[in-house]
């Protein structure tokens, strides 16, 4: 097991190494002029040179990328161009608000989607039909389009929560519940289609195995087959769309938070992004890349628990 | 999400091939097809004629009409900065879905062309992609797509272009997987001796496998399409210049107080275009599969009834002498169908009567697909979905079976009658230890301590032959050989004490030396317990081994039925003596089978 997981971290590691630097190389290779960027169309030539030497843009690429690299394994990423905070300073705190959000949305997914696929698969009929349009819809609009329902419907008219603003987890679990309600909502949705027809597939395919019948035949009951063995079966799929739907939600998180102005990676994200705070961005595609490395370890250790074949290998 | 979309195997590639071109047409009768295609149609009209339906620029903006109400100049108003809202929304659907058809050609390109190489090729090329495609998934979309805008600033084609190329792992797959079944079929080894070189190949038999499930994945592809560039643009990262929904929505949600109005035009917009696109994608997967499924409806075991003009009453020899076990079990006139889509129900039993006595060995004989497997799961009602006791009684120790609630069922199963399934392997969970399913059905069935339970199920594994019961014991299914997963399941048909098992042809999977050692084991057990045993299987060496008395059965019924001794001493219909001669004759080749009307049948069996 050890083993197993020293392993993953290792391919881990190469694959963070290779998408930072091609994020690196393509970044800084793109940009054009960043210290005219910077500085304005007014700063004079000299005072644009003065602030390229000072970012260090008057080395080689290459220079420049060894040094990054160097300091990035010592947990410093550098500063943010615009406002000279530390990138690792800006994210980490906003890191625990995206990742509250994304939690909660996933083990939100996984509870209702397991529940709704369970439900379609056993009674098949009107269950099923609903199941399925419920995930053409939910897999069919974007998440933020339906924020902006939610937020409309449920902040602007019902008045049930408060359109805008958040509250630590740590501060408070009622508060911060209240203003995650309606975000976790909006990004749940998609996860929880495409989960949930996962799960219905996989339910029916496994009550058609022959192990079933026998497990049956013992003088087990038909639920109790279906609770114990089929789900613990069946699981295995559906945590492998788990995974890429993470993925998808760490992306939809930033435009949900946009609108609910949740203080996360988000804002951080959109901010940089549109003034082109090249260390910033680093940051944030090595954060998320790490992220999505960690959760597919986890993913593939569960996998391993649920299905003891995965675990040899 | 992708993962949804169907990828052919080699199998159905053939009939895809040859469904595909009634597809198009199939796509228009089917009624959601039909909607979603018309919705997108008239969506490209719009976005094709914007210039001609717009009233006025969608750029031009008025100070004095901000946020005007809808009516007059402006039919569906004014935004925030006072531009026709009708204008804008026209203009907003031609730049939206160029956007995401923009994205979806790029992946579509690159995607299919290092499909297709990577798949006819394979090699250097194949390792080359799955690296590239976990660098690519390694990052949100949207992460790669902040970053990229980082760079390349607002512009939506250099955008949608990267999102493309974030996308062509979809069609990389599906392309790849189907090249890759194509190629193992033997028509391309055909066409390459005759001579037609590689790219004629690609193009006459590849390209039109994966065209209707390229078609699929681009209408899904396109969705996300238009999901991501509206969801780019509602950040506000995108080029304010060009008017998109996205565009809308921003400028919408802004002043979402003042006029909330004005968030539904491209809400709307956006969800029914995205609606339309996935059910259009669905709608032609649904008649893809259809299309290419019919061929395989026919499951083994639901072979079509054939009417049996010579048998009405089976052929029964009178017994050599008085038997005076009590009837344990007794099926009268049982009928199994299963339901069809058309409404209609499959007879595979027709009518099946039998008597097993206590301590009696009965064995159910017959070639494949003559219904003795569905006889066998009907008495334990466990029959597969769609399966069903059409009629007739399974009277048991003075229950009928085949009435029985499903919670009297439950009891019954295991404690009462037991069952052997026929392929070891496929018949314990993978999941669980062989150990713990050894004792679950002991706890739940017997109501035993877990530490019994297992101190019988470790007795048990060693009764049934196994050298090593501990080892055993905490293996897990895949860590055995056949032979052992059958003593496994045969010491937990055992295990409850019933009074019946059912064994569906328990040594028919396994190598011939094992399967000695099986009966053996079988005859062993059921001299100790003195259990009734019902036996299916198509092997008179089988009966002869181990069996009191037989019947013999055809296209679903019983045509022969006696003591074993007599039977096998003069077998009188003409299907059992067909059976005798097929062993007689073993490894030549064979009489044609009396009154095998079914073709189909013959050719499944021999084929074992």
């Amino acid at each position: 097991m050890l083993r197993f997981i020293l392993r993953r971290l290792l391919a881990g590691v190469i694959l963070l190494f290779v998408v930072s630097s091609l994020a690196y190389l393509l970044l800084y290779l793109g940009a054009g002029d960043i210290a005219r960027q910077i500085l304005g169309v007014s700063a004079t030539q000299e005072q644009v040179a003065q602030k390229a030497a000072q970012l260090g843009l008057d080395q080689p690429l290459i220079t420049r990328y060894v040094t990054w690299v160097g300091n990035a394994i010592t947990g410093d990423f550098g500063a943010s161009w615009f406002t000279s905070q530390p990138v690792v300073a800006a994210i980490t705190s906003r890191l625990a608000v995206t990742l509250s959000l994304v939690f909660g949305t996933t083990i939100l997914t996984a509870i209702v989607a397991t529940a709704l696929g369970v439900w379609a698969a056993r009674k098949r009929g009107a269950a099923d039909r609903l199941v399925q349009i419920v995930s053409v819809l939910g897999f069919a609009i974007p998440g933020f389009l339906i924020a902006i329902f939610l937020v409309n419907v449920f902040a602007l008219n019902l008045r049930w929560f408060k359109p805008t603003g958040f509250v630590q987890l740590s501060t408070s679990f009622p508060g911060w519940l209240s203003t995650v309600t309606l975000p976790i909502l909006a990004l749940s949705i998609g996860a929880i289609a495409a989960i949930a027809s996962q799960v219905r597939g996989s339910v029916i395919d496994t009550m058609r195995q022959d192990w079933v019948r026998t497990l049956r035949s013992r003088g087990l009951s038909e639920n109790r087959v279906l609770y114990k063995h089929v789900l613990r079966n069946a699981g295995g799929p559906a945590l492998a769309v788990l995974a890429v739907q993470f993925v998808g939600l760490l992306g939809g998180a930033i435009i949900v938070e946009q609108i609910f102005a949740i203080p996360g990676l988000g804002p951080v994200a959109t901010q940089s992004t549109a003034r082109g705070d090249i260390p910033l961005v680093m940051g944030l595609v090595v954060v998320t890349a790490a992220i999505v490395v960690v959760v597919n370890i986890v993913i593939e250790i569960l996998h391993g628990f649920l299905n003891p074949k995965a675990r040899i290998s | 999400m992708s993962e949804s979309a169907s990828t052919p195997t080699p199998a159905v590639a053939t009939e895809l091939r040859a469904a595909r071109s009634h597809v198009g047409r199939r796509i228009l009768r089917n009624p959601t097809g039909l909607v979603a295609l018309i919705v997108l149609t008239v969506m490209v009209l719009l976005a094709v004629f914007a210039d001609l339906l717009a009233p006025m620029d969608p750029s031009k903006a008025n100070i004095q009409d901000v946020l005007a109400p809808a009516g007059g100049a402006h039919p569906l108003g004014a935004d925030s900065a006072g531009r026709d809202v009708l204008s804008r929304l026209l203009f907003a659907t031609r730049f939206s879905i160029a956007g995401a058809l923009w994205a979806v050609l790029i992946a579509a390109v690159i995607g299919v062309t290092s499909g297709l190489i990577a798949g006819y090729y394979q090699k250097w090329f194949e390792s080359v992609s799955v690296w590239v495609i976990s660098i690519i998934q390694a990052l949100p979309g949207i992460v790669v797509l902040l970053a990229a805008r980082a760079v390349v600033g607002p512009s939506i084609w250099l955008i949608m272009a990267v999102f493309g190329v974030i996308l062509s792992p979809a069609f990389y797959r599906l392309t790849y997987t189907a090249v890759v079944g194509v190629r193992n079929e033997l028509f391309i080894d055909a066409a390459r001796v005759a001579g037609v070189g590689d790219a004629s190949i690609i193009g006459r038999h590849i390209l039109s496998v994966v065209r209707a499930p390229i078609i699929i994945q681009a209408a899904l592809l396109a969705g996300i399409g238009i999901a991501v560039q509206s969801g780019l643009d509602f950040l506000g990262l995108g080029d304010t210049n060009v008017p998109t929904w996205g565009q809308m929505l921003s400028d919408a949600f802004s002043r979402m107080y003042q006029a909330p109005i004005l968030l539904i035009w491209p809400s709307l917009a956006i969800a029914l275009t995205s609606i339309s696109l996935v059910l259009f994608g669905n709608a032609l997967r649904d008649e893809l599969e259809r299309a290419a499924g019919k061929p395989k409806k026919r499951r083994r075991g639901t072979a079509a009834y054939v009417p049996d003009a010579s048998g009405d009453a089976p052929v029964t020899h009178d017994e050599e002498r008085a038997d005076d076990r009590a009837t344990l079990l007794q099926v009268d006139g049982l009928v199994v169908g299963y339901d069809q889509p058309d409404g209609g129900v499959k007879q595979v039993v027709n009518g099946v009567s039998l008597t097993v006595r206590k301590g009696e060995v009965h064995g159910l004989i017959g070639e494949s697909g003559s219904g003795k497997t569905q006889t066998a799961w009907s008495i334990l009602r466990l029959l597969p979905a769609g399966g069903r006791i059409v009629a007739g009684t399974v009277s048991f120790d003075g229950k009928d079976l085949a009435h029985l609630s499903e919670n009297a069922m439950v009891k019954i199963r295991g404690r009462r009658i037991a069952y052997i399934p026929q392929e070891p392997m496929s018949n314990l969970d993978p999941s669980f230890t062989i150990g713990s399913q050894l004792v679950e059905p002991m706890t739940v069935t017997l109501g035993i301590s877990k530490a019994e339970a297992k101190e019988r199920a470790l007795a048990l594994l060693g009764r049934v032959g196994l050298p090593d019961p501990k080892k055993t014991f905490d293996s897990y299914p895949h860590e055995v050989s056949g032979g052992q997963a059958q003593r496994v399941l045969i010491a937990g048909a055992v295990s409850c004490e019933a009074d019946l098992i059912i064994a569906d042809e328990p040594t028919t999977a396994l190598d011939v030396t094992v399967q000695a050692d099986i009966l053996d084991l079988l005859r062993a057990l059921q001299s100790d317990l003195h259990v009734a045993v019902l036996i299916v299987t198509h092997n008179f060496g089988v009966v002869a081994d181990l069996c009191d008395r037989v019947s013999v059965m055809q296209n679903g019924r019983i045509v022969e039925t006696g003591p074993a001794r007599s039977i096998f001493r003069n077998p009188r219909h003409p299907y059992t003596r067909s059976l005798f001669d097929a062993i007689l004759e073993d490894g030549a080749a064979r009489g044609p089978l009396a009154h095998a009307a079914d073709r189909n049948t013959i050719t499944e069996r021999s084929a074992r």
